[in-house]
């Protein structure tokens, strides 16, 4: 059924009779800023949104059923694909749980190539949401140029590693696929070093700008008990002055051993969520300089892990991480066999959107792009 | 954090007439589940948020699975008394499990940082009483992935504020996810390699496409 | 001051702007159809099978086991197993591919193929510029298209093929050690045998007629 498009509705007021009209659009799923093909239904009175109703599906291709119907190894360039500017951190979530699942075990030098691998995510995350963020204000272009010109030489490191961009498919049950050499750790080092100097000039170019404080301080506030309720995570959560952050609350791999920070907001507002990505990269650069520092040699791989004819015995296991987008999940039921049983994600920007309508109500048409900018979906991941 | 039995006990007196079991489960990492009545489930998961000791205000997942109806052949150890000679003896016991879906809710603590209870429901059948509790009054973040499991599943949140399918369309019929969904036969002409498509394919357009074959002269 | 912000980024912009005439930090694009990058080693595309010697027919190395078939994510590899068999490197003899077909319209580029073969025989190429306005045929890569040299291996990614050589040069060894082994057996045993035959002939006259075994029943 095709979308309505334009519809009039009139406007009651309490007596029911007509005061005015409202106005019923159609936002996407073709509009540039939805990050993908992602539409909300608007109800709009003048320029205020009364109603809104997101819709999504359109990339939907049931991920999990095809990860029903695949060995376990085979799932693991599909998870790539989930939420595909972060295939770091989404090999590690699935890893994880598998690691869990099975009892692996996950050698020193892996466990610290996987914490430089998903900080880099991190990074190249959050400084292209960024971008994109500001782009939805209507900074075209430059700031995203900027973003990307710094997201490539990330993305250029993965590349010599893994062999792709985005598409790293790098992490394994029990380690990581290769090994990483002196020289690239010796160039990340570089990388890392310089990009505190880019951080820098990129708050100086958008932190106190005067439109962008104007586009985003004080719109859309969430409260703590909001942000728990509807089960934000992420830098939505924090910004909302929650702390929680699964590495920190988990621990998991070696996240106990590094001297990080939790940033955490006041307002939950646009201008909370923004500074947190940029704090949290801040953060990220200390835990790389740590990992940097302290990486240690040896082998990347389990010795008992086995590629082929992997079948775990018959259980249920959730494991989780943090994501750049929040925390993402993965929940596996083994009945023994070589397949999964049961294969659940659970995406972290499907989530995030739940509430996504009490966070536009009553704010302008305009601000629904912003909001929805900030709260960073990729529709790889909510459609899956 | 409590143990499960402990929390299940509380659960039961705190709670008349609830009826609760633990479920084992193997794996290394053991995560063992709640299986909560479903008539119960809204008191229990409001028992579980706002009990001070507990305090699971997060609901992080919500899972729909399906479990058809099946013979399972379980393996159990026996000591049988052979010719005065005790010995162990494995039996295969077969019954048979009657087809259900089930929903599972993984809960954490944002304020006490715990976590996870696993929670589980389940319904009495798969055709027709397919009706759950929503646990979306008590968790706002189980709106979304209970619409889900309400689209993939046809599991019915009785209690839902807006349950409607979220990722198929709202005309789709059936419910992919279940076990013995069977694909609709719409094949496209796609000249994959393989054969079941490729025959399925071939029904549908007469006309025969060939992929050309070109030999290439190697260096 | 309002606006004094927006300054202070509009300095940002115009240092990013002329710094790009001057600095390669701030300008890393190149025009790309006729300028490339420089590929990375590891780079990976789509796959190839490798054949030693300069007949590729002859020298594939691939055996039809059918396991990158079966782990494949996407089911893009179709394989049809021969009926004869024709030696491979060790000298022994094993199954061929048949048919052998990759659909790169279908491939995802996860190398999962190349990790699971036992063989060394399928590796990622790094070739990506393959637009065909041939939809069908043109992406479906039959066994012809896919064979490719190890010199070009070797020359593409050289550290993984020379690991790749080195299995491929153990495999052997250990092979021909074993055919060593069991040609000296033979060898021996021949020799063993003959020694005892002409033992057994130089023994016979003299030894007295030895009593007859019982018959067989």
């Amino acid at each position: 059924m095709p979308p309505k498009s334009f519809e009039v509705k009139p406007k009651l007021d309490e007596s029911g009779s007509s005061i005015g009209e409202l106005l019923e659009i159609s936002m996407g799923p073709h509009h540039p800023s939805t990050h993908g093909v992602f539409r909300m239904d608007v109800v709009l009175d003048g320029e205020k949104v009364v109603k809104l109703k997101p819709v999504c599906g359109y990339l939907h291709r049931n991920h999990e059923k095809i990860g029903e119907n695949i060995s376990y190894l085979a799932s693991m360039p599909y998870t790539d694909r989930l939420d595909y500017f972060c295939s770091m951190t989404n090999n590690w979530a699935y890893a994880l749980t598998i690691e869990k699942l099975a009892g692996l075990a996950v050698p020193e030098r892996a466990e610290y190539i996987r914490v430089i691998m998903a900080e880099l995510t991190r990074l190249q995350n959050h400084t292209s949401l960024i971008g994109f963020f500001v782009h939805d204000m209507g900074a075209l272009g430059t700031p995203l140029m900027y973003a990307f010109r710094e997201r490539e030489k990330i993305l250029d490191l993965f590349e010599e590693v893994s062999g792709a961009r985005m598409m790293c498919n790098y992490m394994r049950f029990g380690g990581v696929r290769v090994d990483v050499n002196d020289e690239w750790l010796a160039r990340t080092k570089q990388l890392v070093a310089n990009y505190g100097r880019f951080l820098d000039e990129f708050e100086t170019f958008l932190n106190e700008n005067e439109i962008l404080l104007a586009r985003t301080q004080g719109v859309s506030p969430l409260t703590k008990e909001q942000a728990i309720n509807a089960s934000l995570t992420g830098p939505l959560l924090r910004a909302a002055g929650v702390n929680y952050d699964v590495r920190k609350v988990d621990k998991y791999g070696i996240y106990s051993r590094f001297d990080f920070k939790v940033p955490l907001g006041e307002h939950g507002d646009l201008y909370d969520r923004y500074m947190m990505r940029v704090l949290e990269m801040r953060e990220s650069i200390k835990i790389l300089n740590q990992a940097l520092r302290d990486i240690p040699g040896g082998p990347v791989m389990d010795p008992k892990a086995k590629l082929r004819g992997f079948r775990p015995k018959p259980g249920e296991v959730y494991g989780r991480i943090e994501s750049p987008k929040g925390e993402l999940g993965f929940y596996i039921i083994s009945d023994g066999g070589p397949n999964p049983y049961r294969y659940r994600v659970r995406p972290p920007s499907f989530i995030n959107i739940t509430i996504l309508e009490d966070m536009c109500l009553g704010h302008r048409v305009a601000d629904v792009i912003v909001i929805l900018g900030s709260v960073d979906i990729v529709l790889g991941e909510v459609d899956r | 954090m409590e143990t499960l039995e402990q929390i299940k006990l509380r659960i039961e007196s705190a709670l008349p007439l609830t009826k609760l079991d633990i479920l084992p489960n193997e794996c290394p990492a053991g995560e063992r589940s709640l299986v909560v009545d479903a008539s119960r489930g809204l008191d229990v998961a409001k028992f579980l948020r706002d009990d001070a000791q507990l305090k699971l205000d997060y609901c992080s997942n919500v899972t729909g699975i399906d479990w058809p109806e099946a013979k399972i052949k379980t393996k159990v150890k026996k000591k049988v008394v052979v010719e005065g000679v005790e010995k162990e003896v494995e039996e295969t016991i077969e019954t048979l499990r009657s087809g259900h879906l089930e929903v599972v809710y993984h809960l954490y603590s944002m304020e006490l940082k715990h976590g996870p209870i696993v929670l589980r429901m389940r319904t009495a059948n798969r055709t027709d009483q397919t009706h759950l509790p929503s646990l979306t009054p008590v968790w706002r973040g189980a709106e979304f992935q209970e619409r889900e499991i309400y689209d993939l599943y046809g599991v019915i949140f009785d209690g839902h504020p807006d349950l409607r399918r979220i990722l198929m369309w709202d005309e789709f019929v059936g419910f992919p996810m279940r076990r013995d969904y069977v694909a609709p036969d719409d094949f496209e002409y796609e000249p994959t390699p393989h054969d079941e498509v490729l025959v399925e394919a071939k029904k549908h357009y007469p006309v025969e496409v060939k992929a050309e074959v070109k030999p290439e002269v190697k260096a | 001051m309002l606006g004094e912000q927006i300054i202070k980024g509009m300095a940002v912009t115009a240092r990013n702007f002329f710094g790009s005439y001057v600095s390669k930090e701030r300008l890393t694009t190149v025009q790309y159809p006729e300028e490339h990058l420089a590929q990375k080693e590891n780079t990976r595309q789509f796959p190839f099978l490798v054949y030693d010697g300069d007949d590729w027919e002859k020298g594939l190395r691939c055996v039809a086991c059918q396991i990158c078939e079966k782990e494949c994510p996407p089911k893009c590899i179709y394989i049809v197993k021969s009926k004869d068999k024709k030696p491979d490197y060790k000298g022994q003899p094993q199954l061929y591919p048949a048919t052998f077909d990759i659909d790169i319209s279908v491939c995802m580029s996860c190398q999962i193929c190349v990790e699971v073969c036992p063989f060394e025989s399928i590796k990622m190429d790094t070739k990506f510029e393959l637009s065909t306005a041939d939809r069908f045929g043109g992406l479906l890569l039959t066994k012809d298209k896919l064979a490719k040299p190890n010199s070009y291996y070797q020359e593409m990614h050289p550290h993984d093929a020379a690991d790749s050589d080195a299995v491929i040069a153990a495999e052997k060894a250990k092979a021909e050690a074993k055919a060593k082994a069991a040609a000296e057996a033979k060898v021996k045993a021949d020799a063993e045998a003959k020694a005892k035959a002409a033992a057994a002939a130089a023994a016979a006259p003299i030894a007295a007629p030895a009593p007859t075994p019982p018959p067989a029943k």
